[in-house]
């Protein structure tokens, strides 16, 4: 009955989100300024990970492969798959959840129990809408960029460290990341971004929302916000990969 | 006017207002007075709309806010303004931008015009040159001024105060107290004050209700104070052993 409660209370916030906003000018200000939080910010840790995560996949795969039957192409092709169907979109994404979706929680859960949300809607204004819609937007927004830049880095450092090891030969690795490349998986790939942006950004804020008490109930808000959103982000994944792949 | 008809407000098994029924006048400080936990901060929440009655009216110059439907209540929001207890400025924002905020929000007024405004909001409440400040970076007593500027800066109908004066020190919560009493003369409007401060009662109070237990037990004006023989209304009033000294002395 709990999660009944919840769903409903989740879909009733999402339909105010989405109603009229009092004033875009105002909007446009607060979606570039998520764009900056939500996105911009985010590029470091984002290249970091992406960096060595594809050194790591293309180190590991060059090392499982002890077989002359197994061509080295293999490498890249390995990396790149990996990035483009899974550590870009998916991974990244969850990792994400404990950054910017804490973030978004702890936030809007400090202004719930500050009273600043009453005081926004005292003053008439959609407060759920006004918080939440231009994190949805900025994060819908520039998540793809975010996933398309670490899609780059992550086959760039697996091209490095074959180079700087000699696993791999560079021509082999270019050739293998070009092997087989179906377009319709950086498109799988966006999708599913775009659907995960929109659940941890949406969930997260739920959780700040609807947070009650004092400090420690934030903290709280924010470590729910972390893991409801990754738990629906593994499930979607399941859903988008059967609906798209298979 | 505000007028408050029987009103009934219930979280789950408990009943948090019983019957209560208040008019709050035009120009004058209405103060609602109870113990800690008697349902004045539920009834004001009502009052302007953040819980919505179990039964009963509360009619802005006549209109009933709590049948209204939501475009005619955010119509009536925008005419008030409300001090809560911990200030709640946008941390994010400067005292500034906290003050204009309604002004961007619901006036058509341009930047030059609504800086003008916000300065004389500042001024009013003594705060001059603090447009730069985040609210993290002023004290207490600003950061209620600084609400106060934000509430007024619109020149709202109605203005709400919740505990004015909680945290402050007495002389600061004189300021206050005195800034609210002023406004409402000023501008004409209806204020209502939520204390449990006895001080502020006797310095601005113009009509006054005493909540129990979430019912109304007393109504009157702050002459009227001294001379009640209402148990629970000389019960809270005279809890100290200083006003219980004064009530003998004199």
């Amino acid at each position: 009955m709990k999660i009944l409660f919840h769903a409903g209370r989740y879909f009733m916030l999402i339909n105010r989100v989405f109603s009229r906003p009092e004033k875009w000018k105002i909007y446009w200000r607060s979606i570039i300024d998520e764009i900056d939080k939500i996105g911009v910010s985010s590029l470091g840790i984002v290249a970091l990970m992406s960096v060595f995560m594809g050194a790591v996949i293309a180190l590991q795969t060059a090392t499982n492969i002890d077989t002359p039957l197994i061509p080295d192409y293999t490498v890249g092709f390995t990396a790149r798959q990996s990035f483009i169907l899974e550590f870009a979109p998916t991974m990244l994404v969850l990792i994400l959840v404990g950054k910017v979706g804490s973030n978004i929680a702890s936030e809007i859960g400090t202004m719930k129990v500050t009273e600043q949300i009453d005081a926004l809607e005292i003053m008439g204004v959609n407060s759920a809408s006004y918080l939440i819609l231009p994190k949805i937007i900025g994060g819908v927004f520039i998540f793809p960029f975010l996933i398309a830049i670490s899609m780059v880095l992550g086959i760039f450092g697996g091209w490095f460290v074959c180079i700087a090891t000699g696993v791999v030969s560079s021509a082999d690795y270019i050739y293998g990341i070009q092997y087989d490349f179906r377009p319709f998986h950086v498109v799988y790939a966006f999708i599913k971004t775009i659907v995960f942006a929109f659940a941890m950004i949406t969930v997260s804020s739920y959780h700040g929302y609807y947070s009650k008490g004092s400090a420690l109930e934030v903290g709280k808000s924010s470590t729910d916000a972390v893991v409801y959103s990754s738990i629906l982000i593994l499930i979607l994944n399941y859903i988008l990969t059967q609906l798209l792949l298979i | 006017m505000i007028e408050i008809k029987n009103i009934y407000k219930s979280f789950g098994d408990k009943e948090v207002l019983k019957d209560i029924s208040f008019s709050c006048f035009q120009g004058k400080v209405n103060i609602i007075i109870g113990q800690s936990g008697s349902g004045k901060t539920v009834l004001t929440k009502c009052m302007v709309g953040l819980h919505k009655p179990d039964s009963g009216q509360i009619l802005y110059e006549g209109k009933d806010f709590v049948s209204m439907e939501l475009e005619d209540k955010k119509e009536i929001r925008k005419n008030l303004g409300m001090l809560f207890q911990a200030s709640a400025l946008f941390d994010s924002m400067t005292v500034e931008e906290n003050i204009m905020f309604p002004l961007t929000m619901f006036t058509d007024m341009d930047r030059k015009a609504m800086l003008r405004r916000t300065n004389e909001c500042l001024e009013r409440v003594n705060l001059e040159g603090t447009n730069k400040l985040y609210p993290a970076e002023t004290s207490g007593g600003m950061q209620k001024r600084i609400a106060i500027a934000r509430a007024i800066s619109v020149k709202p109908g109605y203005l709400f105060c919740d505990e004015p004066n909680s945290g402050l020190d007495p002389q600061t919560a004189i300021v206050i107290d005195n800034l609210i009493s002023e406004l409402t003369k000023e501008m004409n409007i209806t204020t209502v004050v939520i204390t449990h401060d006895m001080n502020s009662v006797m310095e601005i109070g113009d009509h006054i209700m005493l909540i129990y237990e979430g019912e109304k037990w007393w109504e009157g004006n702050k002459e009227a104070i001294l001379r009640s023989d209402n148990q629970e209304l000389n019960d809270f009033v005279y809890a100290s052993n200083f006003m219980k000294t004064l009530r003998e002395k004199f």
